[in-house]
């Protein structure tokens, strides 16, 4: 593993554990107001600095980066169920049925999708759940359509034609032959897609249209610091290098995994 | 190629509908309306404005009539902006989005191509790694942190430029960038990537057996016929600086679409979401002609 990846890797699991145990892990609550000691700038006792209502941002980081990754892994794990299955029934089925069924993506694949997110999200009352919704309707699009590729460059292989001779029935020549094939893309669709669905997130609620209080995710934070950028910088500066980081070890791990389960290179690790 | 061109158009206007009808749908399947305020109004008087803008007939009723008035070509009133069309509102800010988009697409074209090709001619030096370092850093940044931390360093600390507003060239650089900037990185990769494997080819061998200069060769021979996975992005790209500069505009106090989308659906004005959306449609499918036009215009293999 490269140091780039192994750093990537690390910075995550840091995160993920922290997000998981986030009680125990965070000096302070995310709520507590010290009223007597707004706006610090980090120090040994508040390493990240205090909010305008005295609450510590580093205890704030880590409860929001539950709702971050909760939003970006789970939509993601979401779009990526709906997508395989409809691609893999779309490209396995072919004929009318196919071509019906990748109409209806290409007209989801249309829409302008940081609209539609914006308003399903403020529509559903700006909470996860609507934000949830949302990223998952516009993004299991591009899965379906990468399974789909996959899915008819695959059954055209000779050891399908092997299976099926056997009388291997459909939906086993689909689970035992096809869907093993296209996992690697699969894993490699899913550490492209959590980032994408982060940045999203984020973006919205840094706008203020995301996720509302009591809730914050990172994008709240950064929306938060914001508002005092001039005199205040440690505010927006330590949300956004969060999100900043977790984007980037996960496309430094992508880019990893992709080169290392791309067929064609396998002559270099085997 | 006009024939193609008007088939295209054609093939436009389901998507168009299809949009339409679902933005109609989300709109309106979630309980609460544009008059719901904090502070009722009498009931009279509701019901006065629902029954002007036919708010008080059901849905499906409501949507014909849009439809009706859309193919006029009117886009109806904004329920929020009084007295103002909603036509009236898109004629004024598009032009500026349409600019700061154009603006962005020049950064990314500009920093992306030169560096793809630079870091591939160099393949694995020093240069190469510098240039791939940068564009996944480009990936990974969002873009409202690259135009926060742009506004904190140029606009605060060193005061070069203005943090917000849009009234002259000197304001439209920062928010250019931070759009640009981060699908630029996406472009140096992709053009590497093509231009690598045009590298790799007998006849760039042949033009260098020739006793071309590099610079022939590689500006030539090279990047001519590299340039197709480029162009064939250039449609999603287009769509991506267009429904992105929203944050942009937010951020720098941009008068332009998105700005105007964002408190159109905050404020529920239905009209307003729509023919923003619409707008955006169109853009974007308009995009994808194009895109596919200068394709077919560039590469003779390619026929409709």
């Amino acid at each position: 593993m490269s140091f780039f990846s192994k750093l990537s890797f690390g910075f995550l699991g840091v995160v993920f554990f922290s997000a998981l145990f986030a009680p125990w892990v965070t000096p302070y609550s995310y709520e507590t107001q010290n009223t007597l000691n707004t706006l610090a700038t980090p120090s040994f006792s508040h390493v990240m600095g205090t909010d305008r209502l005295g609450r510590d941002l580093f205890s704030r980081l880590i409860y929001g980066a539950r709702v971050s990754l909760f939003v970006g892994i789970l939509t993601t794990l979401l779009a990526l169920l709906i997508g395989v299955i409809y691609g893999s029934i779309s490209g396995y089925v072919g004929g009318r049925i196919d071509s019906f069924m990748m109409r209806v993506v290409d007209v989801i694949f249309a829409l302008p999708d940081m609209l539609m997110i914006i308003l399903i999200t403020v529509m559903m009352g700006r909470g996860v759940a609507g934000m949830f919704i949302a990223l998952t309707l516009v993004s299991w699009v591009t899965v379906a359509r990468l399974v789909r590729g996959e899915v008819l460059r695959i059954k055209e292989k000779q050891f399908v034609e092997a299976a099926r001779a056997l009388g291997a029935s459909n939906s086993r020549i689909l689970m035992k032959e096809i869907l093993p094939n296209i996992s690697g893309l699969i894993i490699v669709t899913l550490t492209f897609r959590i980032p994408v669905a982060i940045l999203s997130e984020s973006t919205l609620s840094f706008i203020g249209l995301g996720i509302a209080p009591p809730f914050s995710s990172w994008g709240t934070l950064a929306n938060e610091g914001w508002k005092s950028i001039k005199f205040y910088p440690h505010l927006i500066l330590f949300p956004s290098l969060a999100i900043f980081l977790t984007i980037l070890s996960f496309n430094f791990l992508g880019d990893r995994l992709r080169d290392d389960l791309d067929p064609r290179n396998k002559a270099k690790f085997s | 190629m006009l024939k193609y061109f008007f088939k295209r158009l054609l093939h436009g206007i389901p998507v168009l509908f299809a949009v339409s009808t679902i933005t109609f749908l989300i709109m309106r399947v979630v309980p609460g309306g544009p008059f719901d305020q904090e502070k009722r109004l009498p009931p009279e008087i509701l019901s006065n404005i629902h029954a002007k803008y036919h708010l008080d007939q059901p849905a499906i009723t409501q949507y014909l009539l849009y439809l009706k008035q859309l193919v006029q070509g009117d886009m109806g009133p904004s329920y929020k902006y009084i007295g103002r069309d909603v036509a009236d509102i898109i004629l004024d800010t598009f032009p500026v989005s349409l600019t700061l988009g154009l603006l962005a697409m020049l950064v990314v074209v500009g920093i992306g191509i030169p560096m793809g090709v630079w870091s591939a001619y160099r393949q694995n030096s020093l240069v190469d790694r510098v240039c791939m370092f940068y564009a996944t850093l480009g990936i990974s940044i969002p873009s409202f942190v690259l135009g926060t931390l742009l506004v904190w360093l140029m606009s605060h600390k060193l005061q070069w430029l203005p943090p917000a507003l849009w009234e002259g060239p000197r304001y439209m650089i920062l928010p250019a960038i931070a759009l640009g900037a981060p699908f630029s990185g996406f472009i140096a990769r992709l053009t590497r990537s093509a231009v690598l494997e045009v590298l790799a080819s007998d006849y760039i061998r042949t033009a260098r057996a020739k006793g071309l200069t590099e610079f022939v060769i590689l500006f030539k021979h090279t990047l001519k016929n590299s340039i197709f996975p480029i162009i064939s992005v250039l449609g999603p790209l287009t769509a991506g600086l267009v429904t992105g500069s929203f944050v942009i505009e937010f951020i720098f106090s941009i008068p332009g679409m998105g700005s105007f989308f964002i408190t159109a659906v905050t404020n529920r004005d239905y009209p307003l979401i729509m023919g923003v959306t619409l707008v955006y449609a169109v853009l974007i499918v308009l995009a994808n002609i194009l895109v596919d036009i200068i394709y077919m215009w560039l590469d003779p293999r390619v026929r409709m």
